[in-house]
């Protein structure tokens, strides 16, 4: 069954005509990988599947029902993880999970993108790649069953990717879906591609 | 309502953490109330006379202070995406905001406003009246203030466009209040006054977080 299905999507960036009559299905379990050149649209689409961007045209159907009439609905649903990490400096590792789910679910992801050791050090002393890994561990926290990524390996190390591998092996195990636009390898096997135009 | 929670506390933690911010807004309160009795003189009759204008003015320009970062260091590391998918609705996030800026600085000013107060030689039966108003005032400035920062989110020097939205709109708190207590000093009821103010905290406590969400929708297309 298709649980994720755009319906000809066409998105208006600034009177520029990012992409029309685009649409695509994807099953339980399922990945797409959006590719494509820079600007292309492939950050905005994911927006608008994650409830932030706006449609011009077109459905977007969760399940057969129309999902972005209840957006507090839709985004119980959604694990959106933007180019930018949303990690807050101020706060510790730890703290900054904390805020989205309780301490057992905050320890499970803390172990699988492997910051257990340095849960309690303020934010502002990671790496760029540690800080990759945090916000990656977000999206394990409210089990969403929709992940949405932008450049989700960006910055980490090999074992860190392998790591991520695990992570969306799992997720996807469970029924999950994945879209995520990238330039780099990514560890989703049997993953569908949706090509978007050049700007 | 368990989520709201979560991000209050989410709120506070930060101010916590980021201390000097915090009380930068309270400092500047306390400083430039102070700045007055040097400059007009330390007549009581005069400065008494002025006392409540004086920290109506400089609350209201004091709870402008921190909210060019209320919204704006969310937009800038990514997490004002992840609030809007937090599952509550953008009006419910607002009211969150709007109530970590009143805890943060609305309660602090409020306590502060006392002693100011008495420093500027206010009489005594109008500090009671000037600190009643200001609680209703106060909550007025953090509702109306979550707004412009909502507003001006994403806009080209956003901090500079901010007092000049919310400033005229905070003229009825600032008017009412100060009236309120003039009252009271002459011995008239202030009662009319603080129900005005009260009024208008009923309309704004609904009417404003739901501009305010409105204002994150648009920013985060």
């Amino acid at each position: 069954m298709s649980v994720l299905q755009a319906e000809d999507l066409a998105s208006i960036r600034g009177e520029r005509l990012v992409f029309r009559d685009l649409s695509f299905r994807v099953t339980d379990g399922g990945a797409l990988l959006l590719v494509g050149p820079n600007g292309a649209g492939k950050s905005t689409l994911l927006r608008i599947l994650a409830g932030l961007g706006r449609i011009e045209a077109g459905r977007l159907l969760w399940r057969g029902e129309d999902a972005l009439d209840d957006l507090p609905a839709h985004a119980a649903r959604v694990a959106y993880l933007g180019h930018l990490d949303a990690v807050k400096l101020g706060l510790s590792v730890r703290e900054n999970l904390r805020t989205w789910a309780g301490p057992a679910a905050v320890a499970e992801a803390l172990a699988a993108v492997g910051l257990t050791p340095l849960g309690d050090l303020p934010a502002r002393l990671l790496s760029a790649g540690q800080r990759r890994r945090l916000a990656l561990a977000r999206l394990m926290l409210r089990a969403a069953p929709l992940w949405l990524l932008d450049e989700p390996t960006l910055g980490l190390d090999a074992a860190s990717v392998a790591r991520f591998g695990a992570m969306l092996a799992d997720h996807r195990a469970r029924g999950g879906i994945v879209v995520a636009a990238t330039h780099l390898p990514l560890p989703l096997p049997g993953a569908e591609e949706l090509r978007l135009g050049g700007a | 309502m368990t989520r709201f929670f979560s991000l209050l506390r989410r709120e506070l933690l930060l101010a916590v953490r980021h201390g000097s911010d915090t009380l930068a807004a309270i400092l500047f309160f306390v400083l430039t109330a102070s700045l007055f009795p040097l400059a007009i003189g330390p007549a009581p009759e005069t400065l008494g006379r002025l006392a409540p204008g004086i920290v109506y003015v400089c609350a209201l320009l004091a709870a402008v202070l921190p909210l060019d970062r209320l919204f704006g260091a969310d937009l800038d590391d990514g997490s004002l995406d992840q609030l809007l998918l937090f599952g509550l609705p953008a009006p419910a996030l607002a009211l969150a905001k709007a109530t970590s800026h009143w805890l943060v600085t609305g309660l602090p000013l409020l306590l502060t406003a006392g002693p100011i107060a008495v420093m500027l030689r206010i009489g005594p039966t109008a500090l009671p009246i000037l600190l009643l108003g200001l609680l209703p005032a106060t909550l007025l400035l953090s509702l109306l203030g979550t707004v412009g920062a909502a507003v001006v989110l994403g806009a080209r020097r956003g901090g500079v466009l901010l007092p000049l939205l919310v400033l005229p709109l905070a003229t009825p708190v600032l008017i009412f209040g100060v009236a309120g207590v003039d009252a009271a000093a002459f011995g008239q009821s202030p009662r009319p006054h603080l129900l005005f103010l009260a009024a208008m905290l009923a309309a704004a406590l609904p009417l404003c977080p739901l501009a305010a969400g409105a204002a994150l929708r648009g920013a985060a297309e």
